[in-house]
């Protein structure tokens, strides 16, 4: 009888059996999906506790919620307010109160609206302080940064686009943050040599250092080359680093790992030579959009780092047969390769590049143009690890050549066939990667049916699929993507003028589904819509721009169940007020695009947006600006949310639509708009 | 200072306007005496007095800030036409001074009796006009190139000193040959704004640090403590007044009786040296502070160039700092022209530490912050809005100044005969008061200028001083100003 009791406690309390340390093992594998975690802190008192005793990481929606959850998650150590457009410094002043002691990194990248008074709080009550990111505080002074420096603990800050900081406020928070470890002043545009100097002088253990587009000169960087654990640095757009500055420049910099030198438009052969002259462990290497030629003597300039280079872009340069080859012959152990718009690539020099670098993982041709399938067979039968191929636009690459590259490369994850040859067979051969999981095949126009079913049935991994205006695919090559490929985040099926709602109710299957952009498919209506919000609970970024058929109970059923979203595009469809309006029940929506969208009133759109609570950026046509109280713009900036009034002189007929779902009517104007 | 102007306007009206050369020749033949010998006494005095040295600053100070001013009138305002006008005015202008000397030449045997007052007096006008030719010459030139600038200061004014522009006959006796000998000692005067112009911005006691003049090969003249503080150095000899300068001496001088009124006794004592004889020993000085770098008696002696180089060094060496900062209140001066220096930069642009030094440069504290450990900059509470109004408004009186200085110095004298003894710049003064534009004018061109609060401007013969002091747009304390008023 007793026992009975017992277990009749036991019962009624079985998680007493459970210990905390148990749980939060499970929640660790529970935590993938927010909803579920939901659910789970829903189930019981305890479980609602344990849940918030065990959570470190917080994003929340709205600033106006902190004191309530801050309070209930009170080991809260990382904090994103990125959702949180307006940040007041009583909020901050919140967050220092209640989590002062376990906060460890704050995110104000996206917010604004508070004030040197509120970092000031943050900055002292939160003594663990590690990591700050106060990008895009484009009103911050060096007051603020004053107040910054007074995290003693910070290892970790971004400044990015502070455009009103100046050298003083540098300063300070150099000599305020010693232990500073990685620091991005990038767009820090009143930023020069003295205060990267002095950062550079004080803080000597940082490792990582973005100092793009500051109005610096080599000056600085005989100070920041001195840093003893400098791994990264990054000096994309310093049009002030030449190479007069660096003439006297001697470093041993062999911790640096990575630098960053793409367009510094002054910077030569000359320059950079001394730059890597110190750099004998250098891993990888920008220099897209240099302004020097990639030759033979450009080569010679590698000579230093030759033996650790695994890494080097050199997008958008000129770049010459001879030095593509030397650098095959000097830098055996590159694993990445980017020669993205070098338009004068020829097969020749591709050829003589990969020919030796058996340990290529990544290559990227996009738009080099003169490339044909010589060059890309010579890439298959040389670099068998090959992981990631992008070679858009890579129009004279013959079909054989994909059939090899599949044959050939069974470990590619990512391929990027946009606007090439490949046809149903290429797909077959790919099907064989079996790690596979993107795959672009925008403007493919030789593609059916039968060859996406081979994907299908092969890449079981793939995650990313773009078929925009391969017009040859119907709704029996997206079942059986859908069938194959359940976790399947993002589809682009625009354009494809034969997809109709049995396309989205099979892709409703995959309910990892994140992004699904549909724009201009004439054939969709809100029954297939409704199965997609229904069965992809994460949904967060929808495109239903053109599609004629989509209404008010679409956009009704998507309120109702994808909370998810966060991106939507409604512009030219059936939408009106009603359906605009019950948005406003989606709490995490940021953009709204909604342009000539015929059954929209000004009132409505009013509605809508004083109801959607978090938006950041709405696109309306222009004629509403005038329509809308100026009041209530005035109010919507004030809460965060940019406008973009789109002017386009588009009838939306039919016959346009039509024209545009005409792949070679496309084309067409394409090429008559390269000729302009 | 009527007299001075009556000088003025006598030699410019001689030399610009031949017709009435003849008339006023007579007249100011007959009014004077011993000119040559003063002239020539002033000339090795020069370097004992303080005021005249005190002049030759200035003359620089004001020279060089005139020609920066001119080149940025004429760098936004560079017009062809104009270029061409100036050119012409030129020409016309030497061609008058070519008919006078023609004149002269002329008249000289006719006037033996009376030769020595006729070389002075033709020296005068033609230094007057050469001068006058000279800065017309710079302004027209400077407004070609910025880079021409240098070029034309240092090569202007040499040519000017030997005879190759003025065809004297080489053959001619002795008045041709002397006027030229006083040419060359009179476009002396010119000189120094090219030569000592990068100089007068630093500090005396600097200036002469380059110098390598063999020991010996100078005279050293040491004045006691008591002559370098007194702060008057002139006396009368008859009521026992003191002044600063000697011209107001001779200023006061006119009321103790007519015999001080000729236009000799007026005029700056000149060069005491006889044409053709050994040329001088240079002069330099000894501070007679035992022990001083400076004094004659230290085995590194090291002399001081000029009178004023002395009374300042021993006064920021060797005397108390009197002269508090009235902004700061810790920086305290010796010399009164450096606490006025300093007030004028004081809290401006001031780059603060945390341990409360302050920059005048940015990168001085970084480097004062990188050196020391905790020093963190310290950022002002309000940035930088009250600062920026007041550099505005010291831009504007700097830019009134300067407006009223171009109005004289450019304007003027298309009648050579008015009243204004200024000669030169006939065209200009309606066209560059249109083109001028305050945004054009960087306040640094002033700051030398500045550095120098004493009374810039004594009386003098030279038009080319005149010219200057009417110009700097100050209002000088002694004789100058009724003719900047005048004028303006």
């Amino acid at each position: 009888m007793k026992k009975a009791k017992q277990i009749q406690h036991m019962i009624s309390k079985p998680f007493d059996l459970l210990s905390e340390e148990l749980v939060f093992i499970i929640l660790d594998l529970v935590a993938q999906n927010p909803s579920d975690l939901k659910s789970f802190s829903l189930t019981c008192k305890w479980f609602y506790q344990v849940e918030a005793r065990h959570r470190r990481s917080l994003k929340p929606l709205r600033a106006e919620y902190l004191p309530r959850i801050l309070t209930r998650y009170r080991n809260t150590a990382d904090l994103d307010l990125s959702f949180c457009p307006r940040v007041t410094d009583y909020a901050l002043s919140v967050v220092g109160c209640l989590s002062g002691p376990t906060l460890r990194s704050v995110d104000l990248s996206r917010s604004f609206s508070f004030s040197a008074a509120g970092l000031l709080r943050l900055a002292v009550k939160c003594v663990s302080l590690v990591e700050i990111d106060l990008s895009n505080a484009t009103e911050m002074r060096d007051a603020a940064a004053a107040v910054v420096a007074e995290a003693k603990s910070l290892e970790r800050l971004k400044l990015g686009r502070c455009k009103k900081l100046t050298d003083m406020g540098i300063g300070c928070i150099a000599v305020g943050c010693r232990k500073l470890k990685r620091v991005s002043l990038k767009w820090c545009v009143g930023v020069g040599d003295l205060g990267v100097g002095l950062l550079a002088v004080k803080c000597k253990d940082i490792r990582s250092l973005d100092l793009s587009y500051l109005p610096i000169t080599g000056k600085c960087l005989h100070d920041v080359l001195k840093l003893q654990h400098l791994e990264e640095l990054l000096l994309q757009g310093c049009f002030g680093v030449d190479d007069d500055s660096l003439k006297s420049l001697t470093h041993h910099c062999n911790s640096l790992k990575n630098l960053d030198a793409s367009s510094c438009q002054n910077l030569t052969q000359r320059g950079l030579t001394s730059l890597l002259s110190g750099a004998g462990c250098l891993e990888r290497l920008d220099l897209a959009h240099s302004s020097s030629v990639i030759s033979l003597d450009f080569a010679s300039s590698l000579n230093k780092v030759s033996s650790a280079l695994q890494s080097i872009r050199l997008d958008g340069c000129a770049v010459t047969c001879d030095g593509l080859k030397a650098i095959g012959t000097l830098c055996i152990s590159l694993r990445e390769v980017s020669l993205s718009k070098c338009v004068t690539v020829t097969d020749e020099g591709l050829s003589c590049l990969v020919m030796k670098l058996k340990d290529l993982r990544k290559l990227d041709i996009t738009c080099c143009r003169k490339l044909t399938g010589v060059s890309i067979t010579q890439v298959a039968s040389s670099c068998p690890l090959l992981v990631s191929l992008k070679m858009e636009s890579c129009s004279l690459v013959s079909r054989d050549a994909f059939w090899l590259i599949g044959h050939k490369c069974r470990l590619l994850e990512e391929l990027d066939f946009t606007d090439n040859e490949i046809d149903d067979e290429g797909l077959k051969s790919i099907s064989s990667c079996r790690s596979l999981s993107s795959l672009k095949l925008g403007i493919c126009l030789n593609i059916t049916d039968r060859g996406l079913s081979y994907i299908g049935m092969g890449c079981s991994n793939l995650r990313e699929l773009d078929l925009y205006r391969s017009v040859g695919i119907t709704d029996v090559g997206i079942s059986s993507i859908a069938q194959g490929c359940c976790h399947l985040e993002t589809i682009n099926i625009s354009y494809c003028k034969d997809i109709t709602d049995k396309s989205l109710v099979s892709l409703s299957k995959c309910s990892m589904l994140q992004t699904f952009e549909s724009r201009g498919c004439p054939h969709i209506t809100c029954q297939g819509l409704a199965a997609i919000a229904v069965r992809c609970k994460r949904l967060s970024k929808l495109d239903l721009k053109k599609c004629p058929f989509i209404n008010d109970s679409g956009l009704l059923t998507l309120a109702h169940f994808s909370q998810g979203l966060k991106q939507i595009s409604v512009s030219e469809t059936g939408v009106t007020d009603v359906g605009l309006v019950s948005l406003a029940n989606i709490g995490c929506l940021q953009n709204i695009a909604a342009v000539n969208t015929r059954g929209l009133s000004p009132s409505g759109v009013a509605a809508a947006l004083v109801g959607c609570g978090g938006l950041r950026k709405v696109k309306l046509h222009a004629s509403l600006r005038s329509l809308l109280p100026s009041s209530l713009i005035n109010h919507m900036e004030a809460r965060g949310c940019s406008f973009l009034w789109k002017d386009y002189n588009n009838h939306n007929n039919s016959n346009t639509l039509q024209a545009e779902l005409d792949p070679k009517y496309w084309k067409l104007q394409l090429e008559e708009d390269i000729e302009l | 200072m009527e007299p001075e102007d009556d000088l003025c306007q006598n030699n410019w009206g001689g030399s610009s306007s031949s017709s009435s050369s003849k008339r006023r020749e007579q007249v100011c033949f007959t009014s004077q005496h011993k000119w040559e010998d003063a002239s020539i006494l002033d000339y090795e005095m020069g370097m004992e007095e303080e005021p005249a040295f005190q002049e030759n600053s200035n003359n620089n100070n004001g020279g060089q800030v005139n020609v920066d001013f001119l080149q940025g009138v004429r760098a936004q305002a560079w017009d062809p036409r104009t270029m061409l006008s100036n050119l012409s005015f030129m020409e016309e202008k030497i061609h008058e001074l070519q008919d006078l000397v023609h004149l002269m030449v002329a008249r000289n045997g006719q006037l033996q009796g009376r030769q020595e007052q006729l070389v002075a007096q033709q020296q005068q006008l033609i230094t007057t006009d050469l001068t006058s030719i000279i800065i017309q010459l710079i302004s027209t030139a400077g407004s070609l190139l910025p880079s021409v600038k240098h070029h034309n200061m240092s090569t202007a004014p040499g040519p000017f000193t030997g005879s190759a522009l003025f065809p004297y006959p080489r053959e001619a006796n002795n008045l041709a040959s002397q006027t030229l000998n006083n040419n060359t000692c009179e476009f002396d005067l010119p000189k120094p704004i090219v030569v000592e112009e990068e100089h007068e911005m630093k500090d005396e006691d600097d200036v002469e640090e380059g110098e390598n003049l063999l020991p010996g090969s100078y005279e050293i003249l040491q004045l006691e403590k008591e002559e370098i503080l007194a702060p008057h150095t002139h006396f009368c000899t008859i009521c026992g007044k003191g002044f600063k300068r000697d011209a107001n001496l001779r200023m006061h001088m006119r009321g103790h009786g007519d015999e001080y009124k000729t236009p000799a006794a007026l005029a700056k004592p000149n060069k005491e040296a006889v044409p053709g004889s050994e040329p001088m020993l240079i002069k330099r000085y000894s501070c007679p502070f035992p022990g001083c770098k400076r004094n004659k008696d230290h085995k590194k002696f090291q002399p001081l160039k000029t009178i004023l180089c002395v009374k300042n060094h021993y006064k920021r060496t060797h005397c108390d700092k009197s002269f508090t900062c009235s902004r700061c209140h810790t920086k305290k001066f010796s010399v009164i022209a450096d606490l006025k220096t300093h007030e004028k930069h004081c809290g401006k642009n001031k780059w603060l530490c945390s341990c409360g030094t302050t920059f005048s440069r940015k990168d001085k504290l970084f480097g004062h912050i990188a050196l020391f450990q905790g020093h963190t900059p310290a950022i002002p509470l309000e940035e930088t809005k009250p600062s920026a109004q007041k550099g505005s408004s010291a831009c504007e009186n700097s830019n009134n100044n300067n407006t009223g200085m171009v109005g004289f110095n450019l304007g003027s004298a298309t009648n050579a005969i008015e009243e204004v003894a200024q000669p030169g710049f006939m065209d200009g003064k309606i066209r560059f008061e249109d083109s001028f534009s305050p945004l054009s004018f960087d306040t640094c061109n002033f700051g030398g200028f500045h550095e120098f609060p004493r009374p810039m401007f004594d009386d003098s013969e030279s038009s080319f001083q005149m010219l200057i002091s009417s110009a700097c747009g100050f209002s000088p304390r002694n004789g100058g100003e009724s003719v900047s008023n005048t004028s303006l």
